[in-house]
């Protein structure tokens, strides 16, 4: 398993835990049981059944003709813009708050860069009745202002970041801080495959079961189970993750990741981890990240709240390093033109996150008999306001 | 011998201050640690200011983002302190996460400390086990200490075993906290301090995080080596500048 985390932690030379010792007992804790307790029969059968009936998996592998027809291949959609609260964050939320009550936790802290995963993580709190405090930018409280609102209405407790960039990363910081102060009650939803081992891992096995699904699905029509490329946006990769995560060590599958160049490369406002990143460590892990010299973490922009990240997982660095995935990046404009395109063309409003992946389309050239598989990870109604502003709707 | 062993060996209940480097200006690294030296200090802590410090309450998070403003990196304080030790005997410890030093060059960032007269190191977010398996070799290569950190979570087990690779002293965390004042020391923080000292470990134990005042100061004494204030030092010089520093340490020691 070669793209897969070692027994230390790693993803080649990515990943690890670089903690403070104030967070150990929390991460060893979570590193000695996770394993445990997700293989158990009990857990499995909880958490396959709430993906069933509450989450409403398995969730479509939807065949887009028309889109098919314009670029002349067999173009595929994994919706997970149609789970529960409207995004696959709510798969990892939901394995989450299971393996914290198991470990006797009664508060959940989380952070959220667009809200999707907030959302995710107040939801599933409320249905376990667990209390429930979210760390957000207090940047992106003002551009996802819905998802903020539904997170009130959830009985989560919503804390604005006003540090730093007031985004995804401050308010990352502020959940660590958070938990430094809380390290005996609370558990830590990250949302997405970054942080301390054993995070990345764990998401990325909670999102792992979108692959699974695509397995079943694709063998039903396509008579394989596999594609030929699979297609996904990363900021911090949960939703590729998952994507990838079955796929890996099959040579056949081409896997591509799609970043947010912002306004461009070098425009100096951009959230291309892997062309501007350099090794080094953030949030606990060591991985690609945006950085100055001085090691300085810098801000990141995309106009999508959920990819100015400045970081990757370290399992997509790993798969950027050994070249087995092919990273490209996709401006604001050109992901904004293609939440138009792919609402009128199959009436489906992305997520601007997701809206990224599909510029692929635009760039690279496939074959008629190419079998391609896009995460379709979100739905655009928290982003319509980015929307009607863009497009003057 | 290494200043920090040596100040252990001929001083007891002894006062460790932090402060961030490059802040309130630039150039105050120096004038500040002639201060502290002046006020009877006995190990200073220089902050090496990060972009996002995890571990730090609202004063140092408030503090390094001002001095990366001000331009302070790990190439301008170590030609501040280039002669540092024509005027300085304090032992000298730099403070910093470990992103910035792993670009400086691990190597490069130990070389360089230990060429102007650095004693040793606390990096709050390189594991002990990153450090042993990669980096001891280095330090001890530029005759570096690295200081360690435990909590109240951290296991006997591993105090312990912190005890055992620990050179210099243990930093030890008051309370399950960020870094900040909270002016008093409560009596579950009491026990924690009982039950340590009474571990008899071999490597002196310095108390910090939420060391602010007289109070909280000698609550930490009776039960440690001594105590490190950072939060508290950086509100009064926010408040009153670096001319009056001694006042501080005055108001720390003596009633």
């Amino acid at each position: 398993m070669k793209y897969n985390v070692d027994k230390n932690g790693y993803y080649g030379d990515f990943g690890g835990a670089y903690i403070p010792e104030m967070l150990y007992p929390n991460i060893s804790e979570l590193k000695e049981n996770y394993l445990k307790i997700i293989s158990e029969p009990k857990f499995k059968k909880d958490f396959n059944l709430l993906l069933k009936k509450y989450v409403g998996r398995p969730t479509p592998l939807y065949f887009a003709e028309r889109l098919s027809n314009k670029y002349n291949t067999k173009i595929y959609l994994k919706r997970e813009d149609l789970c529960h609260t409207g995004a696959h964050k709510i798969n990892n939320t939901i394995g989450q708050i299971l393996l914290a009550k198991r470990l006797g936790k009664n508060r959940i802290i989380a952070e959220t860069g667009a809200g999707q995963h907030g959302v995710a993580t107040a939801t599933v709190c409320a249905l376990m009745g667990v209390k429930c405090v979210i760390y957000m930018g207090e940047i992106d409280i003002k551009r996802q202002a819905p998802n903020v609102a539904r997170m009130k209405m959830l009985g989560a407790e919503v804390k604005s970041a006003k540090s730093g960039s007031k985004t995804l990363k401050d308010a990352t910081n502020e959940a660590i801080r958070d938990w430094i102060n809380n390290p005996v009650d609370t558990h830590y939803i990250i949302g997405s495959v970054v942080g301390p081992h054993p995070y990345p891992d764990m998401v990325a096995r909670f999102q792992s079961v979108i692959s699974d699904e695509i397995k079943t699905q694709l063998l039903n029509t396509e008579n394989r189970d596999y594609p030929d490329y699979l297609i996904a946006c990363v900021g911090g990769g949960s939703n590729a993750a998952g994507l990838y995560y079955n796929y890996l060590e099959n040579k056949n599958v081409k896997i591509i990741a799609v970043e947010a160049a912002g306004k461009g490369i070098s425009s100096g406002e951009s959230a291309a981890t892997s062309i501007l990143g350099k090794e080094g460590i953030i949030h606990g892990s060591k991985t690609l990240l945006m950085q100055n010299k001085d090691g300085q973490i810098t801000e990141p922009y995309s106009i999508s709240a959920g990819l100015d990240y400045p970081g990757i997982g370290p399992m997509h660095a790993n798969l950027y390093r050994s070249k087995r995935a092919e990273f490209v990046s996709v401006t604001d404009d050109e992901a904004m033109n293609w939440g138009l395109t792919l609402s009128q063309m199959e009436g489906i409003i992305p997520a601007i996150e997701t809206a990224h992946a599909f510029s692929v389309l635009d760039t690279m050239n496939f074959k008629p008999s190419d079998i391609i598989v896009f995460n379709c990870s979100g739905r655009g109604d928290k982003d319509l306001d980015t929307y009607i502003n863009y497009f003057k709707i | 011998m290494n200043r920090i062993d040596q100040i252990f060996l001929t001083k007891e209940k002894l006062l460790s201050i932090y402060f961030t480097a490059g802040y309130p200006n630039l150039n105050d690294t120096i004038p500040i640690l002639k201060k502290l030296q002046e006020a009877g200090v006995d190990i200073i802590e220089i902050g090496l200011p990060f972009s996002d410090p995890l571990a730090d309450g609202p004063t140092i998070q408030e503090s390094s983002k001002i001095a990366l403003n001000n331009g302070m990196n790990s190439e301008k304080l170590f030609n501040q302190l280039k002669n540092v030790r024509n005027e300085i005997d304090v032992p000298l410890v730099i403070m910093g996460y470990f992103n910035p030093i792993l670009q400086y060059g691990v190597d490069s960032f130990c070389y360089n400390a230990n060429k102007v007269g650095i004693d040793g190191l606390i990096i709050p977010d390189l594991p002990l086990d990153v450090y042993t398996n990669k980096y001891e070799k280095i330090f001890k290569k530029h005759n570096l200490h690295n200081m360690f950190l435990i909590t109240p979570q951290t296991s006997e087990k591993r105090i312990k075993l912190i005890d055992d690779i620990s050179k210099g002293f243990i930093y030890m965390v008051s309370n399950s906290s960020i870094t900040g004042a909270k002016g008093t020391i409560d009596q579950s923080q009491l026990n924690y301090f009982k039950r340590i000292s009474s571990l008899n470990l071999k490597t002196p134990q310095l108390i910090g995080f939420g060391i602010s005042n007289f109070e909280t100061y000698n609550n930490a004494i009776n039960y440690s080596s001594g105590a490190i204030i950072g939060s508290a030092f950086i509100e009064f010089v926010k408040k009153e500048g670096i001319n009056n520093i001694e006042k501080f340490i005055e108001k720390i020691t003596k009633k």
